[in-house]
């Protein structure tokens, strides 16, 4: 595993090197098991003033350093990167295409994301985007790079867009006996005007809600979500409500013998997912739908085989990608972009060089 | 070879919707950059995707140069025809094909007009957040070329940050699909690297958007001052104090002189700067927000202090604010829009060196921005019909540029680079990372024929002619951002 410390080391590094597979501190271990090259000593934050809301570090600064800055001046990330008391970092967040269940107001790391310096398969050093918070100059290659699990470059840099954290927050629980009767509701509130900063269902039969602002206005806004609820709501504040977050951020609930998958979906495909699950007896493995259901998290047992759950994400018409857990990369339906996709690599990538071994990736069919 | 392929594409299209007569393609030879006129050797206006297909396509075969147009605003010059190419209409492709209020996402064809979409989606709540000052006009599928803005982008993002999902036809006629209908993604983002690839990429189809609540309340504020510096310093003080309105803008003395002018917005007479500033959300949010917002506004030094009380006064603030660029027409025959984009915190400093840049160039500039994202607008005012005017507003309009990028800034902050900025993509980002640019357009189109010409700087370049206000702003439709 080669360490380098700088852009400059990065470039020699991919120069060196036949196939590159990069780390950040490994917390999507599905994706960087066969990892070959680490930015973990490529880190620290470069540039920061708050009140321009953005802020440029190296790829492998720990996600957890850029919060604890950001908070001294009141700001945050407001994708709601996960894996962030793991140790996860910016880069490893970009590269695999991240977010949290807070993106449910403002956006993902995709939206926040302003520029990028990163090496391409040529080993050239190359910056896209730019470091102010609005810009329509040339192709938006930051945005390439988001998901892309290093297919298109290394990251070495990045800028950033923040924006000031709400003050105080409070997350309303309401409990289903099943998820026919919560989807309903959960997209009656994500139609709603009650700006909530995440809408989460949590399975066997748990809405989670989370409401962030002022202090003076908090009680009344929850008071207002929990009549328009109409159920028995129960309310957690403080440290409460920072814990059913934190465990949603780091996934605290996935298995140690699960794989984390990440699908994106569409909140309407929920009930035929469900009876789906039902039908293939899965219905007892631990999943998560998220961001008022536009993602599923999926703790898929080690035991019950990719080849099973590629089966069932085909059958959605869903890909799915392998976060933590077994290196099984993308499954699922091919994906419809590919003719575009293989044109951007040989360019970013001229000589497969960020080529992965499992099935889908910009070269490989 | 040009007859032949004419002869082909007519065999496509009904003659109606295949115009190659000198005063049918009148109206196509320009867009919002009024500068800039190219006589197209066709202009063709499908109505299905099949028919975009199939001529692009034809187009590949002979290397023809092609435009895909919408209702042409572009500021940048970005659809104004390739000499020799193809235009390609796509606005009799206007429908909305799903709208879904509980999945809060609607598939609209590139013809559909942007401010339409809020309209069809306004009775479930819901709204379409990207407002650029010529939405009434403006189709979607431009806005999605180009990674359009507006006054709300400090918050909400651009275009790119509303688009879900694409079906693109690329340069070559191939079509592939890319994102789909959730917010998130699995694999790279190929939806984000399409949009704002200002036509070079090929042409979206179908497109998937992203709908958004209607905020429940709206508190609009419009403070007037005695110096542009104050209103600046009102902008710091609101950004340091926490809150995240929607939108926050500044217009000086000329550009209150044009409003005042096009819509008796009646600034107040002495006023040096006017500020802009919306909080929008929840009741009880906004209505807690609001005392720290008037609190920071009174110490900044603002005289006077406007608040919307009606939808009706809100509409009225945002009128003349958005009709302010059109307006200077009113002041001066000819005008060019700038739109980089400087670092916050250096937006006094760029605001003197374009007054200095201005009086000692002896043309007038008019500013009004987007002060919450740094973004400029300066209108530099000329009178085309002297000699060597336009040349000498090309070059304050270059100095200023040149100021964003040497601030570290950008050259657009949403019009894009097109026809008219494309002498500067270099200048900021460098040989190098321009030349990448140019390889994975090449990559993308192996025959350099979509939209060829704009982004890189080209051998091929349309003269330079004054010709005043485009007819729609002349009628007072559209309005420029």
């Amino acid at each position: 595993m080669i360490h380098p410390t700088s852009l400059e080391e990065l470039q020699s590094a991919v120069r060196e090197l036949d196939r590159v597979i990069v780390r950040g501190s490994g917390t999507k271990s599905a994706m960087s098991s066969s990892a070959n090259l680490s930015t973990a000593d490529l880190s620290g934050i470069l540039e920061y003033d708050p009140s321009e809301f953005t802020f440029t570090a190296r790829a492998g600064t720990r996600i957890s350093e850029v919060k604890e800055l950001l908070a001294k001046s009141g700001q945050y990330l407001p994708f709601d990167p996960p894996f962030v008391q793991a140790g996860g970092t910016l880069g490893g967040t970009i590269a695999a295409g991240l977010s949290g269940p807070g993106r449910f107001r403002y956006g993902g790391v995709r939206d926040f994301l302003l520029g990028i310096r990163f090496v391409t398969g040529d080993g050239e050093i190359h910056a896209g985007g730019g470091k102010v918070v609005k810009n329509a100059a040339g192709f938006d290659s930051p945005k390439l790079m988001t998901g892309a699990r290093g297919a298109f470059g290394v990251i070495g840099e990045v800028t950033f867009k923040v924006f000031p954290e709400p003050r105080e927050y409070q997350t309303v629980i309401v409990s289903f006996p099943t998820a026919d009767e919560a989807i309903p509701l959960m997209a009656r509130l994500a139609m709603s005007n009650f700006e909530l900063a995440c809408l989460d269902f949590v399975m066997p039969g748990q809405l989670q809600l989370r409401v962030g602002g002022l202090h003076e206005s908090l009680e009344r806004r929850v008071d207002r979500i929990k009549s328009f609820i109409g159920r028995t709501c129960e309310v957690r504040s403080g440290s409460d409500d920072e814990q059913v977050w934190h465990n949603a951020r780091e996934f605290t609930w996935v298995p140690s013998d699960a794989t984390l998958i990440k699908v994106a979906i569409n909140p309407r495909q929920i009930v035929e997912i469900e009876r789906s699950l039902e039908k293939s007896s899965a219905s007892h493995v631990d999943r998560r739908y998220s961001v008022g259901g536009n993602v599923l998290w999926l703790a898929w047992p080690n035991e019950k085989t990719s080849e099973k759950l590629g089966r069932l994400l085909t059958s959605w018409n869903l890909p799915g990608v392998a976060v933590r857990g077994e290196p099984w990369g993308i499954l699922g339906p091919q994906n419809k972009g590919d003719v575009f996709q293989q044109r951007l690599s040989s360019v970013f990538d001229p000589l497969n060089k960020f080529q992965r071994n499992d099935r889908r990736t910009a070269n490989s069919h | 070879m040009t007859q032949a392929f004419v002869e082909a594409i007519r065999a496509i299209y009904p003659t109606d919707r295949c115009l190659t007569g000198k005063a049918e393609l009148a109206p196509y030879e320009s867009d919002g950059l009024t500068a800039f006129r190219v006589h197209p050797i066709g202009v063709v206006l499908p109505t299905t995707s099949e028919e975009v297909i199939a001529s692009i396509r034809l187009c590949h075969q002979p290397g023809i140069p092609f435009v895909v147009r919408g209702s042409g605003t572009s500021l940048s010059g970005g659809s104004v025809p390739i000499d020799g190419g193809l235009v390609i209409g796509l606005n009799k492709m206007n429908k909305i094909l799903r709208y879904s209020p509980e999945e809060r996402i609607a598939v609209v064809q590139p013809g559909v007009i942007n401010m339409r979409v809020s309209q069809a989606v306004a009775a479930e709540g819901l709204y379409y957040a990207p407002d650029p000052s010529s939405a009434t006009v403006c189709t979607i599928g431009g806005n999605v070329a180009f990674n359009s803005g507006g006054a709300h982008c400090l918050k909400y993002g651009m275009t790119s940050n509303h688009v879900l999902g694409l079906k693109v036809v690329l340069p070559d006629g191939e079509v592939v699909e890319v994102g789909a209908d959730s917010l998130e993604q699995v694999g790279a983002d190929l939806v984000g690297m399409f949009v704002g690839s200002e036509g070079l990429f090929g042409c979206a189809v179908e497109i998937t958007l992203r709908l958004l609540p209607k905020p429940e309340k709206y508190y609009t504020v419009q403070a007037a001052y005695k110096s542009l510096a104050q209103a600046g310093e009102a902008v710091s003080l609101i950004v340091a104090s926490g809150l995240l309105p929607g939108a926050i803008e500044i217009m000086d003395r000329l550009a209150m002189d044009a409003s005042d002018a096009a819509v008796q917005a009646n600034y107040p007479k002495d006023a040096k700067a006017i500020l802009i500033v919306e909080l929008e959300g929840p009741t009880e949010e906004v209505d807690a927000e609001t005392p720290t917002l008037l609190k920071l506004i009174e110490e900044s030094g603002a005289y006077r202090i406007d608040v919307a009380k009606d939808a009706a006064e809100r509409l009225k603030i945002w009128t003349g604010r958005k009709c302010a660029f059109s307006a200077v027409g009113r002041l001066s025959p000819d005008f060019i829009v700038q739109d980089g984009v400087v670092p916050r915190t250096k937006l006094g400093y760029a605001l003197a060196e374009i007054d200095r840049i201005s009086t000692e160039s002896g043309i007038p500039v008019a500013n009004v921005f987007h002060a919450g994202d740094g973004n400029l607008h300066p209108l530099i005012l000329f009178n085309g019909r002297e000699e060597g005017a336009l040349e000498r507003a090309e070059e304050v309009a270059s100095e200023i540029l040149r100021l964003c990028i040497k601030l570290g800034g950008s050259i657009t902050g949403e019009h894009g680079v097109g026809l008219e900025k494309r002498a500067f993509i270099e200048e900021m980002f460098g040989k190098k990372d321009t030349d990448f640019m140019r390889q994975i357009r090449a990559a993308i189109d192996s025959a350099e024929i979509a939209n060829k010409g704009k982004m890189f700087p080209d051998l091929q370049a349309p003269a330079l002619t004054h010709r005043g206000l485009h007819p729609i702003e002349q009628q007072g439709i559209a309005f420029r951002n």
